[in-house]
């Protein structure tokens, strides 16, 4: 008879030691734990640093897609499917730019404010459609941003179609690095322990199964709203952050550009993760900036990664990546 | 202006029947809609200006191959994500991109890429003049709303249609494959697609980012009308139609786009599941 074989696999021994933080006896568990958050921050950081100004430049995109694409995966995370990260990321450019320009705010008041500010105004024009799921949700985002660029194009404010120019810079390169590493390891990190906890529970509920969160008693549209804002001011950030980056806020920012790149670095990094996104940013970001002389192919070749990521490769890098660190795998004989 | 509207709302209903069709029947909202409508412009403008062919033949071949294509979408990617919101979604748009902007990389843009009218000249109604191509949309609403309701109510695949709209997994022990009857679907809603760009098109050039407004208008009226709702879509049509108008007469064009969306916030606000949207309503939307 043929012998068959299947595959089998089980937690890493060390794993399961150390899968409590409290019961840690070894360095070797420490870094276990510690080697996958570690490496990436310092190395990240130094390359970052190190790297030539252009390069610098493309790092800081890097960053900011990066914390679209966590804030993205957070939205997903909590049942709201957002197909216009654009609409928050425009909203927090424009308040910056306007608070800068108008009310010549200095840039370590504006950003704070468009944060806030942002992820409120944000919050606000979808409070309506927050009842929706799903397909429902997602269309209207979709619409939302496109409107928002007619809107500023029909009622010629905040600058119109030119957009506003001339917005103070920030002190050095330096500053700018460390602000938006920080930014971005800080809402990565502060997410992910957000949703372990119990009160983040709900948020992955109300996408498992928002009746059975209802029927708990639990108003899910005051913690969709809540989510919301709090996805919303993380892209309302990185839009302050772009416009005092490049001295400059326009219709530009609500370009599908910034709703679909999001994405495909989510499906290529793995949805649901919060981390896979960011490492598929770091991924894509870089890549597209290599192909920048293909001009607007490159979005046609997010939209091919997307597809093919959702249809093909659903799992992502990052489950991938984990299950090779989290598991081993060995060949069983069937009986 | 009473003239305009009515037109403006043909075309608004020309343009959302192909995707409530898709959508209403295997719950697949098809965002590549938009894409769809524009290739098919583009494809009848190849046909004819390239190949030489006559503009009915062109105009039946790319409802055709438009159809074929819709189908194709269907077996080779959304059968592998079906029941899959996110991954619908996000395959759906991803495509529409791809097409969408690969289209503006080969640079189909600028005013030479127009579609003939049927006939030329106009005539007089009510004191406005009226293009003939405008009075042909209207007609071929009517056709098609005519031709679609008895599809559906006399045919094998139509009754089929309404069998997987209405439940899935009955239909399938009765003998109706649902991944079929849906891919036929796709299809059938590409070629209303297509059609709606033949008859629409010739009023103006082809442009890309004519998709995404074709995608946000189909959009706006399914989601007012009740998705799924064909009365729905064309009762829809008629008030964003004439609300589109009124507003581009007394107060600009530009703000047009603006009342889609605010139709789309107050009836989510009083009927979340659209005007009349029956069909497994609530449990679905809110």
């Amino acid at each position: 008879m043929k012998e068959n074989y299947r595959k089998e696999r089980i937690a890493r021994s060390i794993k399961a030691r150390s899968d409590d933080i409290y019961a840690l006896t070894s360095y070797r568990e420490m870094w276990y734990l510690l080697f996958p958050r570690f490496i990436p921050i310092v190395g990240i950081a130094i390359v970052s640093y190190f790297l030539p100004l252009y390069w610098k430049k493309v790092a800081i995109t890097t960053c900011i897609f990066a914390m679209l694409a966590v804030s993205w995966d957070f939205l997903s995370n909590c049942g709201l499917l957002s197909l216009g990260q654009a609409l928050f990321f425009g909203i927090g450019s424009y308040t910056a730019g306007g608070l800068n320009h108008y009310l010549h705010l200095p840039i370590y008041v504006t950003i704070p404010v468009a944060t806030v500010m942002g992820g409120f105004i944000s919050t606000m024009i979808l409070l309506p459609v927050v009842r929706l799921r799903g397909i429902y949700f997602a269309m209207v985002t979709l619409i939302l941003p496109l409107m928002l660029m007619r809107l500023v194009e029909a009622t010629k404010i905040l600058g119109g179609t030119e957009g506003i120019t001339g917005l103070s810079p920030f002190p050095n390169v330096w500053f700018e690095i460390t602000l938006i590493l920080a930014a971005m390891w800080a809402s990565l990190f502060g997410l992910r322990r957000f949703i372990a906890s119990d009160y983040g529970l709900i948020f992955v509920s109300m996408r498992d199964n928002d009746r059975a969160t209802m029927a708990s008693g639990i108003n899910i549209y005051a913690f969709k709203a809540q989510a919301l804002f709090i996805g919303s001011s993380i892209c309302a950030f990185c839009g302050a952050f772009m416009t005092h980056s490049y001295q400059f806020t326009g219709m530009p920012v609500f370009a599908m550009e910034f709703s679909i790149l999001p994405i495909a670095a989510a499906a290529i990094g793995g949805i649901g993760t919060l981390a896979g996104p960011l490492v598929g940013a770091m991924i894509l970001v870089p890549l597209s900036e290599v192909l920048r002389e293909f001009g607007t192919l490159r979005i046609v070749f997010y939209g091919l990664i997307l597809v093919i990521c959702v249809v093909a490769l659903p799992e992502g890098i990052f489950h991938y990546a984990s299950r090779k660190y989290n598991e081993m795998e060995r060949w069983v004989k069937i009986e | 202006m009473l003239v305009y509207g009515l037109i403006n709302s043909a075309v608004l209903a020309l343009m959302a029947l192909g995707f409530n069709l898709t959508f209403g029947i295997s719950g697949v909202a098809n965002f590549a809609y938009g894409a769809i409508y524009v290739v098919s412009g583009f494809l009848t403008w190849a046909l004819i200006n390239n190949l030489g062919l006559p503009y009915a033949l062109s105009a039946v071949l790319t409802i055709v191959i438009i159809g074929v294509f819709g189908g194709l979408i269907y077996k080779f990617i959304i059968r592998r994500i079906r029941g899959l919101v996110i991954s619908e979604v996000i395959a759906t748009f991803g495509i529409s991109i791809v097409i969408l902007e690969f289209l503006r990389y080969i640079g189909f843009i600028g005013f030479k890429y127009s579609l003939p009218v049927f006939i030329n000249g106009s005539v007089e109604i009510l004191g406005t003049f009226v293009d003939i191509q405008r009075l042909f949309i209207i007609g071929f609403v009517i056709f098609l709303i005519a031709a679609l309701y008895l599809f559906t109510h006399y045919t094998k695949v139509g009754l089929a249609f309404r069998g997987i709209a209405q439940e899935e997994h009955t239909s399938l022990s009765l003998g109706i494959n649902p991944d079929r009857i849906a891919g036929w679907s796709m299809g059938m809603g590409s070629a209303l697609g297509a059609f709606a760009a033949l008859v629409i098109l010739p009023l103006g050039t082809i442009t890309v980012d004519s998709g995404y407004d074709v995608l946000i208008s189909a959009l706006s009226v399914c989601i007012v009308g009740g998705l799924g709702s064909t009365f729905g879509v064309i009762i829809a049509s008629f008030i964003i139609g004439y609300a589109q108008t009124i507003t581009a007469t007394y107060v600009s064009a530009h703000w047009t786009m603006i009342v889609s969306l605010v139709a789309i916030l107050i009836i989510l606000a009083i009927r979340p599941s659209g005007l009349l949207g029956h069909q497994k309503e609530l449990e679905e939307r809110v």
